[in-house]
């Protein structure tokens, strides 16, 4: 029998806010649900995903185990072309989903041109330009290569990375150097003295970092995230707190190991004065950390948020290497003097790897120090972070939020809640300027975009028919 | 005239929103008319066939928002658009409450764990979808959407059958939990009276009338007007008469429903047979012998069934209730002839402009017996259909609360506009005897429906004066005190006016009704 008249009222609203107001004026208990139509409501979609609903659950809470288990450390450095898997002469990784020249975005076609008089294939814009038009050069997304990069997100062949190592599943993930802010290849400036800090860093910092990570051992980067966090780091768009970890766990090791002083010093200061040197670890960790949930049948765990500045794409663990797209769209940003949202380039880069792994926006609530990028308010920021525990299928156990009593970020977005829910992830950005050559104009944050998760969820069916049919 | 308008693509609004720019944009001097809707099929048909449907829809979807309105031909447009575009802004005032809420029902649940009833409110397309997650998530669903396709009620209604639990709705604006008024409900004394009501007005007017009286209700089950149709067969109707029957605060029991279907009937009856309970019935415009035989007491009007669960809650005899009635008759007559007597000779027929569907059908029913030429919008008995609902024929009755009324409007019950104006109209009618209206109070209503009558009834006394006339304004004021607009306050205001308020809508209607027949008579 309903036990509807001996218990108190307790009321779930949903829609006129103006019944809430009645219930709070008579002291009822109710919650008001935000509720929006679902971004997609084709019923035979969803009709597969509730006839599997169990088998779902089970990828699921397999695919977030692995992500939870993850063991990332910084186990070596080495040049792109010798540890890369695929790696090729002349192939150039960039962010994001696949894209051809053609379509590139202004930043991402600065970085190419960047790139390739880096690597002496060109030596000016002109021949640059000619030869990535050509044919010659092939381009393939970072993702399909284990390896991240921030912006634009440009690997060559020469350049250095960070080799880093999941201990619980063997895997290994890779991502360069982070060069720093101002005008610098990731946000598309190819000028000549962008190319010369890139052959110091191949030249001099890599090869000292490289010997002090062979000397001093690995480095558990988990472990710094962690601690990171509970020092105002979100490590998407903050990472003063992680570098200064690193920071002091490398230079006793850089004093001891190089034997040049003033290179030891050189080294120092280019890591000290650089708050985002830790970007590129946090984004390789969260890679390296997420792949093990790969190619789980059945599981609707995003394994991928990506963005090439032209399309934003997501994968899922349950569907292979396929990409889902849609548009990027452009971030909603504090931009520095003088440039507008004009002047924007449509999101960018394969940072948000961090909010896939439940760091970024998803622990912006650990951050109260950037909340002018969400309204300058920090009730705005601990709500985008409880916003995300409803699209996502765990809380860490290793990355917690002090303010929230450290409770675990939310972590391993479903792509069935995001669809469901109307609840999109929520992404901390750079902005770039849109044509080639010009660099960072603002930084801020947004909603991914709808279309790429409802590809997804569409992908999912199909191919869970697929696995029925066998 | 001129008509303009706009579309906002692929943007979502709640009703809320939607229905305070409607209502904002009417209130503009300038506006004859207007609409703000999603461009959903129904929707445009209504723009069509109103009218207001614009070159610039053409290609509109359901998640498009269509504004658009009716200026005479100098009206400054350019402004106009301009302030129904800031209308729709987004208040993006920091000072806003900054507390999160949920996005969905999983959510809400794990904020209010003890969560037993979900209230919802959305556009009906997507209302089932949540009513059916929070079933099979043990919540009771009180569905006020409308629009709610048949096939999905039934479907909520057999599976909530199974499971215990109620499907309040769709289209359900009132009910009273646990002592609780929930959307469109009246501040009602906890009592001994259990009703099951498929008729919202309904349901508002017996609770009121048994407060009133100085009893009270236990509980008021709301099922939406389908639930006792064949289709839906009166599942809930059932299921809730059923849990009267069981609840121990309850030792009377009211059913208030327009007529069920035959079989739902039959159902009905049986399931009287179990119970051990008096029960009251108002089925408007249902033959009272299809009762005859059983022991439920079958009554006409929402007043005597009310009067009659009272006097059985009360332990009196159900004769009493004759005796209020036949008093209030004489009282009735006395006052019917004096204000006859003040009406000019051309003053021949009945206007009565309702915002409660259930009081527009119960004074048509009551003017069966009495009144011939009878005209509605929303005929029942033996009233014919209105050629144009916005033209007044011999006695008319309108609805006002009608979907041709309310489409991209509020409901009259909460703006007045629609309704103030078609008064003014009637008045200037020289052949209008008297002016009938419903003044519904209550959470949902308008908080101060004085406000928008008042000026009316004083452009009325305007406009009858200048022509040496006299027009009587007759009203029933469905409330209480406890409600947030106070009745006795509302009463005292509207009689300080010189209108006539009566205890129902039943008496109001017979005192209308009587002061035109006394003029025919005359």
């Amino acid at each position: 029998m309903n036990q509807l008249f001996e218990n108190e009222l307790n009321v779930i609203n949903f829609g006129m806010k103006s019944f809430k107001e009645t219930l709070d004026g008579l002291k009822v208990k109710s919650v008001q649900v935000d509720w929006k139509p679902p971004i997609f409501s084709d019923s035979k979609v969803f009709q597969v995903i509730n006839e599997n609903k169990d088998k779902i659950e089970l990828a699921n809470k397999e695919a977030v185990t692995r992500i939870l288990n993850s063991k990332p450390f910084l186990v070596g450095m080495g040049k792109a072309l010798d540890v890369i898997p695929g790696m090729k002469k002349n192939l150039l990784l960039h962010a994001g989903p696949p894209v051809t020249w053609n379509k590139m975005c202004g930043p991402m076609k600065g970085a190419v041109i960047g790139a390739l008089i880096y690597e002496g294939i060109a030596s000016n814009t002109k021949e640059a330009d000619k030869i990535a038009a050509s044919g010659k050069i092939e381009f393939s997304p970072c993702h399909e290569h284990s390896t991240v990069g921030p912006m634009a997100g440009i690997v060559s062949p020469s350049m250095p990375v960070f080799i880093l190592e999941n201990e619980a599943f063997g895997n290994k993930a890779y991502g360069t150097m982070n060069e720093g802010l101002g005008k610098v290849l990731r946000y598309g400036a190819f000028s000549p003295d962008v190319i010369e800090r890139l052959k110091w860093m191949e030249n001099v910092l890599y090869p000292a970092l490289k010997t002090t990570i062979e000397k001093s051992g690995k480095i558990d980067l988990k472990n710094i995230i962690a601690q990171a966090l509970h020092m105002g780091d979100e490590v998407h768009n903050r990472n003063r707190a992680a570098t200064s970890l690193l920071y002091r766990i490398l230079a006793p090791s850089i004093v001891r190991y190089v034997d040049d002083k003033n290179t030891a010093i050189d080294v120092l200061e280019f890591i000290n004065r650089n708050d985002h040197f830790f970007l590129n670890l946090s984004m390789a960790v969260s890679k390296v950390s997420l792949d093990p949930a790969r190619d789980i049948d059945y599981s609707s765990i995003v394994v991928v948020m990506a963005r090439n500045g032209t399309d934003f794409g997501v994968q899922l663990a349950g569907t292979g290497d396929e990409w889902f797209t849609g548009p990027s769209p452009v971030p909603d940003a504090l931009y520095f003097q003088g440039y507008t949202k004009e002047d924007a380039n449509p999101d960018i880069g394969d940072s948000s790897i961090t909010e896939t792994n439940g760091l970024g926006g998803f622990a912006i609530a650990s951050s109260p120090a950037i909340v002018q990028f969400v309204g300058g308010n920090t009730k705005d920021a601990v709500n985008y972070t409880m916003k995300m525990y409803e699209i996502t299928a765990a809380e860490n156990n290793i990355y917690k939020i002090p303010y929230l009593n450290f409770r675990g970020t939310p972590t391993g977005i479903d792509v069935i809640k995001v669809v469901e829910k109307s609840v999109l992830p929520f992404i901390d950005t750079g902005v770039a300027h849109k044509n080639a050559g010009i660099g960072q104009i603002g930084a801020g944050v947004l909603s991914a975009p709808s279309e790429p998760f409802i590809n997804a969820l569409i992908g999912l069916t199909k191919k869970i028919k697929l696995l029925k049919e066998k | 005239m001129k008509i303009t308008g706009f579309i906002k693509k692929g943007q979502y609004f709640d009703s809320v929103s939607i229905m305070l720019v409607a209502k904002q944009l009417s209130g503009l001097k300038e506006i004859v008319d207007s609409a703000v809707l999603m461009g959903t099929k129904e929707n445009i048909s209504v723009l069509k066939s109103s009218g207001l449907l614009i070159h610039e829809f053409k290609d509109a979807g359901e998640m498009d928002l269509l504004v658009v309105f009716k200026t005479e031909e100098n009206a400054d447009v350019a402004s106009l658009l301009k302030s129904a575009e800031k209308l729709l802004q987004p208040n993006k005032d920091m000072s806003e409450d900054k507390n999160l809420n949920p996005s969905s029902l999983e959510g809400a649940v794990s904020a209010l764990p003890g969560a037993n009833l979900s209230m919802i409110s959305i556009a009906g397309r997507y209302a089932a979808d949540v009513a059916m997650k929070s079933l099979q998530m043990g919540l009771n669903v009180m569905l006020f959407s409308d629009n709610v396709p048949l096939d999905k009620e039934i479907e909520l209604k057999t599976f909530a059958n199974k499971k215990g639990l109620f499907v309040m709705g769709p289209d359900c604006g009132t009910a009273i939990i646990n002592g609780t008024p929930l959307a469109f409900a009246n501040v009602v004394n906890r009592g001994n009276i259990g009703i099951v009501g498929a008729s919202g007005t309904g349901l508002q007017e017996v609770s009121c009338l048994i407060s009133n009286a100085g009893c009270g209700v236990s509980q008021a089950i709301g099922t939406g007007g389908r639930d006792v149709k064949k289709e839906v067969g009166g599942i809930m109707f059932i299921q809730g008469l059923r849990a009267l029957a069981d609840d121990k605060n309850t030792d009377v029991i009211l059913l208030v429903s327009k007529p069920p279907a035959k079989e739902v009937i039959e159902k009905i009856k049986f399931e009287v047979t179990k119970i051990n309970k008096p029960v009251v019935s108002v089925f408007l415009g249902s033959s009272p012998e299809l009762l005859f035989g059983t022991k439920i007491h079958a009554c006409a009007t929402l007043e005597e069934a009310a009067f009659l669960a009272v006097a059985l809650a009360q332990n009196q005899p159900a004769s009493s209730v004759r005796e209020i009635i036949n008093q209030q008759s004489s009282y009735i007559k006395e006052l019917a002839k004096k204000e006859s007597s003040k009406l000019s000779s051309e003053q021949k027929y009945l206007r009565a402009l309702f915002s409660g569907g259930t009081f527009c059908d119960e004074t048509q029913l009551i003017c069966n017996e009495l009144l011939t030429d009878v005209y509605s919008n929303t005929p029942v008995g033996n009233a014919k259909k209105l050629n144009d609902s916005n033209v007044s024929e011999k006695n008319t009755i309108i609805d006002l609360g009608d979907d041709e009324f309310t489409v991209g409007k509020p409901h009259p019950m909460i703006d007045y506009s629609t309704r103030c104006k078609r008064i003014i109209e009637e008045a200037r009618d020289t052949e209008t005897a008297v002016i009938l209206l419903d003044i519904v109070l209550g959470y949902g209503s308008n908080m101060d429906p004085i406000a928008e009558v008042i000026p009316t009834i004083r452009k009325v006394k305007e406009i009858t004066l200048a022509r040496k006339y006299y027009l009587p304004i007759i009203c029933s004021v469905t409330g209480t005190d406890k409600d947030p607009q106070n009745r006795t306050s509302v009463v005292t205001a509207l009689k300080s006016e010189g209108a006539i308020v009566m205890n129902s809508n039943a008496a109001s209607s017979r005192l209308a009704i009587s002061v035109v027949i006394g003029k025919g008579s005359k």
